[in-house]
């Protein structure tokens, strides 16, 4: 880490004032994305392990995307993510310890271990999940945001994907209906520039900001790994949609510094380890934020540990609660299948019992 | 009690639900200024407004999305589906979003959502108009299905589809739009699911069926009943849930039983109840239950060979006499 700076006064104002970004506020986002590290290496962790099982999707290398787009957010937007999601959940408000537990099948997940790793939910902070299929819930989004028109209600919706999800129809149909329409739904590629394996240049002739043009829909680009200038862009955008002015499309432009799922290695297929490297020497989002917060004397080597440490602490805390949390009873796989058992008829027809 | 059409009783529960509940709104292809495609929506743009009788772009996948996510949000959505043919394209947000959300969310998120509009062969529309596509939705946990085969059933059915807390797949008979029949016009008819009604009383052969094949049941059994068999016709009203103790009320019955169903026969309803039956029921039973079911092929445009591919009422009678060893 490079060694701590001391700034003048004049130097510390003009490295937010770009952003409107207060110095609390830009110390916020630090310790956010720090945790959302820290959260995702422990999954990994207990991944490496067989604590967590089937897929697992990791976020290291694009805290600064997600910390960024929901910051400026109210409890009364919804988020709505695919499946790369544990981080914003977290951030949309979702415990870090239920976002664990769910990732370990457990009681104290936040769907009850019911979902795992692709299927976060948080009803309580308008979390809408969490989905598996490549681009079906971007009409989700869109409903989200029907709603919010039908009601009148001045909240916004925001629905990310990864960046293979604006080549399925869904996605298509769904720009169209929101802009004929005018929903107000921000549309956010995270485009970390390889849907599974595939380069995103091999699969489009067209450039992302260009995807939405054809609809009618405002594309914006904003580097994903510059946290100050994401959250810029989407407290800005965020308050024209409140006002009725969107839909809107954001390519937010990023890099993933892990494998697809932790069952693909990092790089040697279709990209290489010197790749890998050089972006994560290059476009750390914690790295370019804390170099901004030395310059500008708002941060030390000094705090940026102590809030690393409170990081790990909360990290290992969620671990500890997952691990502690007891699998759930059987009478728990019946359940919920249905909102409402209707008195007459049968629902089930697995001949077993359900006692 | 008022004698009106399939498509007026439709039309009426529509009008109904949409006056008594504000969060509820009808979305799909030419639901609004068209009248809906088969006008079962006649006159609800007029007296709810375009905002809760929507007209969509044809985007089956997109709109039924639409109405998961709204229906995730806190409001209940009618989505219309010109016919059930097209609904393939939305399959994915009816199986993969709108039945598993419940469960995947362990409870935090109720989808109160109704998807809606014919299923089944009409006349000569050919293979891709004309298929009965119930079982991909049965299938399918979190779903529940419902197939209404006379305008008071279809009024009764749809209050309670559009009530209920779950996703609804209501399918309709394209050719029992004009249909008449006696329906009530209390506000409060409401059918409950997973309740079969008995559509006519007999004690020699039990013929269990749903949706428009009611209607080549009851005339199956007027021919049987010049021959002098008595049967009884089954209706299950609802799919799933299944009213799994009037099928063994009528098996205990007559000990002999035929399905009928519109669709193909593999992995057909009939072949989930048939298994059912001799599951429960097997030591009252006096033959093996039959099927019959549309031919085992896409449905030809030809008029001479459509009417031999769809289930028939001599199909039912033939089926009937073996069942009897006749």
């Amino acid at each position: 880490m490079a060694e701590t700076k001391t700034t003048k006064g004049a130097a510390r104002k003009d490295v937010l004032k770009a952003y409107g970004v207060s110095e609390e506020l830009a110390l916020e986002i630090m310790r956010d994305m720090l945790l959302y590290r820290r959260f995702e290496e422990k999954a990994e962790e207990a991944y490496a392990i067989g604590k967590i099982g089937g897929f697992c999707h990791l976020h290291i290398g694009q805290e600064g995307a997600a910390v960024g787009s929901i910051k400026p957010l109210r409890e009364d937007d919804y988020v709505i993510s695919a499946y790369r999601e544990h981080t914003q959940a977290i951030a949309k408000g979702v415990a870090p310890k239920a976002v664990m537990a769910e990732l370990y099948g457990r009681v104290g997940g936040s769907s009850g271990g019911k979902g795992g790793s692709m299927h976060i939910f948080g009803a309580h902070v308008r979390f809408m999940g969490g989905h598996g299929i490549v681009g079906a819930q971007v009409p989700l989004a869109t409903g989200f945001g029907w709603k919010i028109k039908y009601r009148g209600e001045d909240s916004v919706s925001v629905c990310f994907m990864g960046d293979a999800a604006v080549n399925q129809g869904a996605f298509h149909e769904s720009l169209n209906m929101a802009a004929v329409w005018q929903l107000p739904v921000i549309y956010v590629v995270e485009h970390n520039e390889y849907g599974m394996g595939t380069a995103f240049n091999r699969v489009s002739t067209t450039d992302m900001e260009e995807k939405s043009g054809p609809h009618g829909i405002v594309g914006v680009s904003v580097d994903g790994q510059d946290v100050l200038a994401t959250y810029a862009l989407f407290r800005k955008l965020v308050g024209e949609t409140r006002e009725g002015r969107g839909p809107y499309f954001v390519n937010l432009e990023t890099y993933r510094f892990r494998g697809h799922s932790m069952s693909d290695p990092v790089s040697g297929t279709y990209r290489s380890t010197g790749e890998v490297e050089h972006r994560k020497q290059e476009e750390d989002p914690i790295r370019i934020l804390k170099e901004k917060l030395f310059a500008g004397g708002i941060l030390n080597q000094e705090a940026l540990e102590e809030m690393d440490a409170e990081a790990r602490r909360i990290a290992d805390e969620a671990a500890d609660f997952a691990e502690n949390s007891p699998v759930p009873g059987p009478e728990a796989l019946y359940r919920n299948v249905w909102a409402e058992l209707n008195p007459n008829g049968r629902h089930f027809f697995d001949g077993r019992s359900r006692d | 009690m008022a004698t009106i059409t399939y498509r007026d009783a439709l039309n009426a529960a529509l009008r109904e639900e949409l006056a008594r509940d504000p969060d509820v709104f009808l979305m799909g292809e030419e639901v609004a200024e068209y009248d809906g495609a088969y006008k079962v929506s006649k006159g609800l743009l007029d007296e709810f407004g375009p905002q809760r009788v929507v007209d969509t772009p044809i985007s089956e996948l997109g709109f039924a999305g639409l109405g998961v996510g709204a229906a995730m949000a806190g409001l209940r959505p009618v989505i219309e589906f010109m016919t059930f043919n097209f609904a393939y394209l939305a399959l994915d947000q009816v199986i993969n979003n709108a039945a598993k959300m419940h469960y995947m969310s362990d409870g935090q998120f109720d989808i109160p959502i109704v998807f809606r509009g014919p299923s089944g062969a009409a006349l000569q529309l050919a293979a891709q108009h004309s298929q009965a596509c119930e079982t991909y939705y049965t299938h399918a946990p979190g779903c529940k299905v419902v197939t209404p085969g006379t305008p008071a059933d279809a009024k009764g059915l749809l209050k309670a589809a559009i009530r209920d807390d779950d996703p609804v797949i209501f399918m309709e008979g394209e050719l029992l739009y004009n249909l008449k029949g006696e329906v009530p016009e209390d506000d409060d008819f409401v059918i409950p699911l997973g309740v079969a009604a008995l559509k006519r009383e007999g004690s020699d052969v039990s013929i269990v069926t749903h949706g428009k094949m009611i209607h080549v049941a009851l005339q199956a059994a007027a021919k049987l009943e010049k021959e002098g068999v008595e049967a009884d016709v089954l209706d299950l009203r609802t799919i799933r849930p299944l009213d799994m103790d009037a099928i063994l009320a009528t098996v205990a019955k007559t000990n002999r039983v035929v399905y009928v169903e519109e669709g193909w026969p593999y992995a057909g309803t009939g072949a989930q109840i048939v298994s059912m039956i001799q599951e429960e029921a097997f030591d009252h039973l006096d033959a093996p239950v039959l099927r019959v079911t549309q031919a085992d092929t896409p449905m030809p445009y030809a008029k001479n060979l459509e009417a031999m591919a769809k289930p028939s009422a001599d199909h039912v009678v033939e089926a009937c006499n073996k069942v009897l060893y006749r």
